[in-house]
């Protein structure tokens, strides 16, 4: 064993890459979330866009279709659940366990053709002479143009949320829907449009797996990160900068037991790789045990609204 | 203009109703899919829902198989029946039956090569009873104690619960005279442990006998016992439920401990008999599929029993239809996600009315 052979400037630069996906799918999930709703499909949207986006990507060649696909496909199947909690009045927690069980199956289904291929390569982003810089140009400068996306869109959503009319809108349905629907906010509409924001995102995440982290199809290849992104914005306490955070803290996680694991750590593969899982836990109870009471969620998060009159 | 009125009561009449359309409706919708995929639809329902029972080439086989992979599902959706009843949502399952599993095999394999049945046997139940209960605990303390999302903490103790299974299966209990490869020892080849069909050729084993018992005593609880009362009271009213006196921190361990006892009862009944050894595809997802088979027997413990014999032959007609036609097995999730889909969506007209036509009301 070797812990010298870990060079700091790659941990950090797989680092952010392992965190994007986390990051994008937790940041749909906040969206939804601060609209009073809670889609527990982030894990079924992921996968399906992995899928969409890769099938897309190796087919046209181009993988910025294949992330639009991707986005495209995860909001496509988010406007089910949409129909189905907002229309239907349906039980939000198992029409979202309902999504996650669909789009692994449907995932599979879509991807029969797909494994073992290598999807075309998604470019870097070229950042001249900020790439130079030593340690840090490797380490931050030098990622694809999703890693900056991803952080740009976080920029944009917490400002949204915060600063903005729309965002205004958005939070007040999410606390008290039944004052925003006597308001004259359309309850129904907004949350359709942010749930199908938070599948376009849960759709670039998993994208980003398929086409960028792994890159390669494999069935079940999300691995419970659509559930770790529910619980990072639960770490985040509802706010868009946390979710950074939180996202850069468990990809982190994963990183450094992926690199223990290589330098040959005295511990087993299999104890190394539930930790992410060990940790996102610890890190709940200990989020939740410090907020004893007054919670930071939004207050109608998980109710159906049925508007009287 | 079509409207939803609320019904002061939930109806009987589609209490009962929902649950068929539904599988009418996905039967319409997963017949579109099979064609979709080049396959003839029609062939494709009766090789899953009619060959297995009624086709002689394959009913011999097929038919035991239907109550072997029905008594997991049973067992586990009873269980967790009783949660979601109570707005306690257990969905880890499937880390409760591999824990369970684990615990039972490990219970008898430290006792290998005995030869006494009465103390083996017995011994690895009450093990894999324990395992889940234990691992069901996790959560519910959590809960109780800190207020942390159950839901999260059972379903990220699958993915714990499968490393730990992987890391038996090629370390602690690997067969000692296995030549290396990953896998413990056959329980379902040792007499004092194989968990045996208990009337030759009809897939009759312990852990139905069990399911059925468990069916049984969910149904007096429910209907006929004090908690059962407190279980519905707290699912739709918990701020009543508080002022008569529910307890809700006991309630979340009561539940977490009935679904996880039967999910590892489940793991252990499946390690000795059709399984036959810890590996590491030794998950199959009956801890998932159960919370569908909860659903779609309205979480009624008589409803689960018919709803998970209905899931069974999904899953032997999905392999059927894999075998014969060429649908991808994936096809076959993909169609048990959809079920859940329908039933959720037509459940609307168990609580809602549907009008139609103008406003009366400006």
């Amino acid at each position: 064993m070797d812990l010298g052979s870990i060079s700091p400037a790659l941990l950090i630069a797989s680092l952010m890459v392992a965190s994007t996906p986390l990051l994008l799918a937790a940041l749909g999930e906040l969206v939804v979330e601060r609209a009073g709703v809670l889609n527990l499909g982030v894990e079924g949207m992921m996968i399906v866009g992995a899928i969409c986006g890769f099938a897309t990507a190796v087919e046209t060649g181009s993988p910025p279709l294949g992330f639009l696909a991707g986005a495209a496909g995860a909001a496509l199947l988010s406007l089910v659940f949409a129909v189905l909690t907002q229309v239907f009045l349906a039980n939000q927690v198992a029409t979202g366990l309902a999504l996650t069980l669909f789009g692994l199956g449907l995932s599979s289904l879509i991807g029969q053709g797909y494994v073992g291929i290598k999807p075309p390569g998604t470019g870097r982003l070229d950042l001249g002479p900020l790439a130079d810089i030593p340690f840090l140009g490797r380490a931050v400068f030098s990622h694809d143009w999703m890693v900056y996306l991803s952080l740009a869109l976080t920029v944009v959503i917490a400002w949204t949320l915060a600063r903005t009319r729309a965002g205004l809108k958005l939070r007040a349905v999410g606390e008290n829907h039944d004052a925003a629907h006597a308001l004259g906010l359309h309850v129904v509409l907004t949350r359709f449009a942010a749930i199908a924001f938070g599948g376009a995102m849960a759709g670039l995440g998993g994208a980003y797996l398929s086409l960028v982290r792994v890159p390669q199809w494999t069935e079940g290849m999300t691995a419970g990160a659509g559930w770790i992104a529910l619980a990072i914005v639960v770490f985040a306490s509802w706010r868009a900068g946390r979710v950074l955070l939180g996202a850069y803290l468990f990809g982190g996680v994963t990183v450094l037991q992926l690199n223990l694991q290589a330098v040959g750590v005295a511990l087993p593969v299999e104890y190394l790789s539930m930790s992410p899982y060990v940790v996102t836990i610890l890190v709940l109870v200990i989020m939740s045990a410090r907020r004893a009471r007054g919670t930071a969620a939004p207050a109608s998060l998980g109710k159906a609204f049925h508007a009287t009159h | 203009m079509i409207d939803l009125v609320k019904r002061p009561q939930p109806s009987r009449a589609w209490a009962w109703a929902t649950p068929l359309l539904a599988v009418l409706l996905t039967l319409i919708a997963g017949g579109a899919m099979f064609a979709a995929l080049g396959t003839d639809p029609v062939a494709a329902i009766r090789t899953i829902f009619y060959d297995p029972l009624f086709n002689p080439q394959f009913a011999s086989y097929s038919r035991p198989q239907l109550l072997v992979k029905a008594g997991p599902l049973i067992l586990i959706a009873t269980g967790l029946a009783l949660g979601f009843r109570a707005g306690v949502w257990n969905i880890g399952a499937e880390g409760q039956y591999i824990i369970g599993a684990i615990c039972g095999a490990a219970a008898g394999l430290a006792l290998y090569p005995s030869e006494s049945r009465f103390l083996v046997f017995p011994l690895m139940i009450l093990a894999g009873l324990a395992g889940g209960i234990l691992w069901a605990m996790i959560p519910a303390i959590l809960r109780t104690r800190f207020n942390t999302n159950e839901i999260l903490v059972s379903l990220l103790l699958v993915y714990v619960a499968e490393s730990i299974l992987a890391s038996m299966a090629v370390g602690t209990l690997r067969n000692p005279e296995g030549g290396g490869f990953p896998g413990s020892r056959n329980l379902g080849q040792w007499g004092a442990s194989q968990n045996l069909e208990l009337l030759p050729g009809t897939g009759l084993h312990w852990g139905l006998v069990a399911a059925l018992i468990a069916v049984i005593m969910a149904y007096v609880i429910l209907h006929r016992h004090m908690t059962g009362v407190h279980i519905r009271l707290a699912g739709q009213a918990p701020r009543a439920a508080r002022f008569a006196g529910v307890d809700p921190k006991r309630l979340v361990l009561f539940c977490f401990a009935v679904s996880g006892g039967l999910a590892g009862l489940a793991g252990i009944f499946e390690v000795a008999g059709p399984a036959g050894q810890i590996s590491i595809d030794f998950n199959v997802g009956y801890g998932f599929t159960a919370i569908i088979v909860a659903f779609l027997g309205r979480l009624h413990p008589v409803g689960i029993v018919l709803a998970g014999l209905l899931m069974a032959l999904t899953y032997i007609g999905g392999e059927l239809a894999s075998f014969m036609l060429n649908i991808p097995i994936a096809a076959i999730q993909a169609f048990q996600g959809m079920l859940l889909f329908f039933l959720l969506a037509v459940d609307v007209l168990t609580n809602y009315r549907i009008r139609i036509g103008r406003e009366a009301r400006a």
